[in-house]
């Protein structure tokens, strides 16, 4: 493996510092003079048919300087962000106000009259397919490759994969099982809640500070959704208190802008946390029944899927990749997966790291355990003899590169928290992979050399998990100088050069591309002026240690420094490196996950003992930041797994705040054992996404440990105390 | 937020001047880890905040050898946790303290505050219940001295009037024979509402016979409650495991859950079961080792 100087090194973390001590600014630290505070009337009901919206009494309250309502949105806008006739979810909203201060606006929505016509609550998957369920939305034909359906239901789209023939495969199985697993709603959990502030000057432009993780992307939405030309918006991204996919300013951005268009002055919005718990775009609950055969050999014959992803009240056009991710881990002669989203009145669902993948790998992991006791073999053999390599292909039609799945099962069985026995009653170990293919994108850099020969980096995209630092290695990698000499600026839509949404964990593989080939040209154009200025041809020459030698003469030199003083002062004009990677190819990542957990039989309280999380990130370029991601990762997933829930009653959120919507704290959860394991992939430097694929399999290994320690199998998330006791108490009575 | 005049008296004579003149309109302030959620989500509209940390009397913290402890309405919880007598005089006041909330939190909250907001499920209730706590009240026509089980009238209702505040809890030495233990069940480890919590102490006498027995239960009707049933079974009698199943099991019985985002009335009835044992078992243990 190639020695580096930055890179494979855990540096720290640049914004960091700012961060811990509350220097760093967010949007919501924003005061600009004139500024309004716009807040958002929400719908108390799920679903009903606004009979009467008068904003009148509000609009006449003093200090009130906008009101807007559906009539002010272009339809482009869509209805999921403000009802028109009919309120779909519970807190759609209804109606938004501007006013001098908070609390002002506030006051003026208990100033609009609404009538609402309540109208029957479809509140879970299963049953909104039913063909006698009532609608939604008259006009939702089911989408499918087929085409569109010709009567109206709940179903927005139906996809289904074919491979081999199922009905063979089960016949040659000799251990087949069906169940079916249910996973809840969960929020992102980001810190800082939804924010934004709106500008418009004089001639009608657009500027928008937002807590967002794809300032371009935003844009390009917000672009489409009001009918501006891009050249009429500017998105500053600002720092960012929590992503995970729950930050693509919709929520809030379109709103934003027009009061501020209507009111003529800037207007901040920033969502309570409870606003966020209840309007935000949470993870889709889902239903899904799994059908797997196997040989008596422990050779997986036919898979059989169903898979139900609740959409909410708005469906997305996309398929969830969770009907393609579960099952692509193994090798399957013979697939059918049919695939459904269904909408409901609950909130719209939106992207939750690796969306969709968790749930998908809760049902079929849990089911590869089901189906290794049937066969009375082991977890981890049972998964070695089944699991993808290179050559294989996906669901999907990807044929497999080189992926570190074969690896990672091999670290696991060497580790010590797995190979260690575990002794104790109602204690457990489960064992659980998730697999994830990452985003695409394509995204730009710009390297500038500064005249004292130092660098400053100008990038588009947002940093959520560190990525400035990372970059900054590679730029002090690649061009031989310290990483206090490289500055990095993550620039606006305005200033920066494009960059894709930091989503997808794209981040360092895309843009960390964009700045190595910006360090490339940087340094060739150095190579081409001291070249020059040693009156010699550029093959003569290379670049090291901050200057341009003759090969195999150090003695003849130009330094950067005199290169870069030279670069302001001369015909020649400044040196820029730029940089672009367009769609990489996809560099699947693999996790295996051993959890040890120990239950109370008599409270059904479940306490994680160990957790160990092994992952295949192609290389490691800050492994301190890896590990982190992975740990972040595994926390999240053991509070959608043990506690985080939705409680609707009548569609209306019933715990929308952090004391009782549960997510774990750090008592919660023992230290997080990470063991990186390297297999490159194509991408510069052999980097894999690292920040969703530690997520996909947490949920299966917490319910395979739940069952080791009690023997009950958990199908349906969360697994709380009460859930556990309540199965443990099933299973006694028998 | 709404606005609200803002005061910090230093004497409880002020203190209780500004509630006589605000009427119902004030509200008081000592940690403020309740009361600036509710601000904050305009649960509550006082026009007077009165913040009484500044009160001499009601940061009072004393052990008075063999008559009891004066813990004081608006001393923090972390102030409480490091006084050095607590936990050998007040060992199942310790356990309540040290679970509520978090360290941050500690560090605000009060015992007084947490009474005062009189959550059903409050952490606090069932140890100082079990001590026989006594709620000093001051108002416009004097002090008056209540034992705290009289204190809860309901949830978010105490026994104290519009004009009047609490001064401080007295809490008697308990025997030092006396054996107790407080268990309080929550999802999370920090940061949580105990679904069920439950606080026992018990005098034995020779032999392991019970002679006094108090256990009181939170979460699980509209008060933090006494388990006098239970109580009855286990005074006057041998403290064995078949005794500690019979006191558990009346235990439960005497709850009244209700079901709500955190349990459902079955499950809380159910671990009044559990927990009431394990805290009684705890004690025969307790009083086993030397």
């Amino acid at each position: 493996m190639t020695e580096y100087s930055f890179l494979g090194k855990s540096l720290p973390r640049l914004d960091a510092a700012g961060k811990l001590t509350g220097k760093a600014q967010y949007v919501a630290d924003l005061n600009i003079p004139g500024m309004l505070h716009g807040v958002i009337l929400r719908s108390p009901y799920a679903h009903a048919r606004i009979r009467r919206l008068d904003v009148s009494k509000a609009c006449a309250l003093p200090g009130v300087v906008a009101v807007i309502t559906a009539a002010d949105i272009p339809a482009s806008a869509g209805r999921a962000i403000m009802a028109e006739d009919k309120v779909l979810y519970g807190s759609h909203p209804v109606a938004a106000v501007a006013a001098v201060t908070r609390e002002i606006a506030e006051a003026a929505l208990g100033c609009i009259e609404v009538e609402y016509e309540p109208l029957p609550v479809v509140s879970d998957g299963v049953e909104a397919m039913k063909p006698d369920a009532p609608l939604l939305h008259p006009n939702l034909y089911t989408e499918s490759m087929t085409g569109k359906a010709s009567t109206p239901s709940n179903i927005a789209n139906f996809t289904e994969f074919r491979r081999g023939d199922v009905e063979a495969g089960f016949a040659q199985a000799a251990v087949v099982r069906e169940d079916t697993y249910r996973t809840q709603m969960i929020h992102h959990g980001y810190l800082e809640p939804q924010a934004c502030v709106a500008q418009v000057d004089s001639g009608g432009k657009v500027t928008i500070w937002a807590s967002v993780q794809g300032a371009f992307t935003f844009r390009e939405q917000l672009g489409a959704s009001l009918g501006l030309p891009l050249s009429r918006i500017r998105v500053v991204p600002m720092e960012v208190g929590g992503g995970f996919g729950g930050k693509n300013g919709m929520l809030l951005g379109p709103l934003c802008v027009l009061l501020a268009q209507k009111a003529g002055r800037p207007v901040r919005m920033v969502m309570t946390r409870e606003e966020d718990l209840r309007m935000a775009r949470p993870a889709p609950p889902t239903t899904i029944t799994v059908k797997l055969g196997a040989t008596r050999e422990g050779l997986l014959t036919a898979a059989e899927v169903t898979m139900v992803y609740e959409a909410g009240a708005f469906a997305s056009p996309l398929p969830p990749s969770g009907f393609v991710t579960g099952l692509s881990p193994y090798c399957l002669p013979n697939v059918k997966v049919n695939g459904y989203v269904v909408v409901v009145n609950k909130p719209p669902v939106g992207a939750l790291r690796a969306p969709g993948a968790p749930q998908a790998a809760f049902a079929v992991e849990c089911q590869m355990d089901q189906m290794a006791e049937a066969l009375g073999m082991d977890p981890l053999q049972f998964r070695f003899k089944n699991i993808v390599t290179q050559g294989d292909r996906a669901l999907n039609d990807l044929t497999y590169a080189r992926i570190g799945f074969q690896e990672v099962l091999e670290k696991v069985a060497q580790h010590p928290n797995w190979v260690r026995p575990l002794e104790g009653k109602y204690r457990g170990r489960g064992l659980a992979c998730g697999m994830w293919f990452g985003g695409v994108g394509s995204s730009a850099a710009t390297l500038n050399i500064n005249a004292d020969g130092t660098f400053a980096l100008l990038v588009g995209s947002v940093d959520l998990t560190g990525t400035r630092t990372i970059f900054v290695q590679i730029v002090a990698e690649e061009l031989g100088v310290s990483p206090d000499e490289v500055s990095v600026v993550m620039g606006d839509t305005d200033t920066a050069p494009y960059a894709d949404i930091a989503a997808g964990s794209r981040t360092t593989r895309q843009m960390g591309a964009a700045v190595q080939q910006a360090c490339h040209d940087a340094k060739a154009e150095l190579i081409r002026r001291g070249a020059a200025s040693l009156g010699v041809a550029e093959g003569e020459v290379e670049y090291r240690d901050r200057r341009v030698q003759m090969k195999g003469h150090p003695e003849k030199f130009v330094s950067l420094r005199d290169l870069a003083r030279a670069s302001i002062s001369t015909a020649a004009g400044p040196i820029v490196g730029r940089g672009a990677s367009t769609r990489p190819s996809p560099a699947p990542s693999l996790a295996a996950h051993v959890v040890d957990v120990e239950v109370d039989p008599e409270t059904g309280k479940v306490t994680v003992l160990s957790y160990t999380a092994v992952q295949d990130v192609g290389f490691a370029i800050n492994p301190t930041m890896v590990e982190g991601q992975i740990q972040g990762a595994v926390a999240m997933g053991a509070g959608w797994a043990l506690s985080e829930d939705y409680i609707f009653e009548d569609g209306i959120l019933q715990n929308a705040s952090l004391m009782d919507y549960h997510q774990p704290t750090a008592a919660d959860l023992p230290m997080i054992d990470t063991a990186i394991v390297e297999v490159p992939s194509d991408n510069p430097y052999g980097v894999r996404g690292v920040g969703e694929p530690p997520i996909v399999p947490s949920l299966a290994a917490i319910a395979n440990a739940i069952h080791k320690a009690t023997g009950v199998r958990m199908s349906k998330l969360p697994m709380t105390s009460e859930a556990v006791w309540r199965a443990i108490r099933a299973q006694a009575k028998g | 937020m709404n606005p609200f005049e803002y005061r910090r008296p230093k004497t409880l004579r002020e203190t209780l001047r500004l509630l006589a003149a605000a009427k119902d309109g004030a509200k008081l302030l000592a940690g403020g880890t309740d009361l600036l959620i509710q601000l904050k989500e305009r649960r509550t509209l006082p026009s007077l905040v009165v913040d009484i940390k500044a009160i001499p009397e009601l940061q009072r913290l004393e052990h008075v050898s063999q008559r009891g402890l004066h813990l004081g309405a608006a001393v923090s919880l972390n102030r409480v946790l490091d006084y050095p007598l607590l936990a050998q005089h007040f060992p199942i006041l310790a356990q309540a303290c040290v679970q509520l909330g978090s360290l941050q939190i500690r560090s605000r909250a009060s015992v007084g505050g947490n009474l005062c907001n009189a959550s059903p499920a409050a952490s606090t209730a069932p140890s100082l219940l079990c001590l026989k706590a006594q709620a000093v009240i001051a108002g416009p026509g004097g002090r008056r001295r209540i034992l705290l089980e009289d204190f809860f009238q309901g949830p978010n209702q105490t026994a104290l009037g519009k004009d009047e505040l609490l001064v401080e809890v007295f809490v008697p030495t308990p025997s030092p024979s006396s054996r107790g233990c407080y268990l309080q069940l929550t999802q999370r480890q920090e940061m949580d509402i105990p679904m069920v919590n439950v606080a026992c102490l018990l005098t034995l006498g020779r032999g392991g016979r019970c002679q006094q027995a108090r256990v009181a239960l939170g979460a699980v009707a509209p008060t933090p409650i006494r388990a006098r049933r239970a109580e009855a079974l286990l005074e006057g009698h041998a403290l064995n495991s078949q005794a500690i199943q019979e006191a558990a099991e009346a235990a439960a019985k005497e709850s009244s859950p209700i079901d709500d985002v955190r349990a459902s009335a079955e499950y809380r009835r159910e671990m009044v079961k559990v927990l009431t044992r394990r805290a009684l078992q705890s004690c025969l243990e307790e009083a086993a080792s030397p």
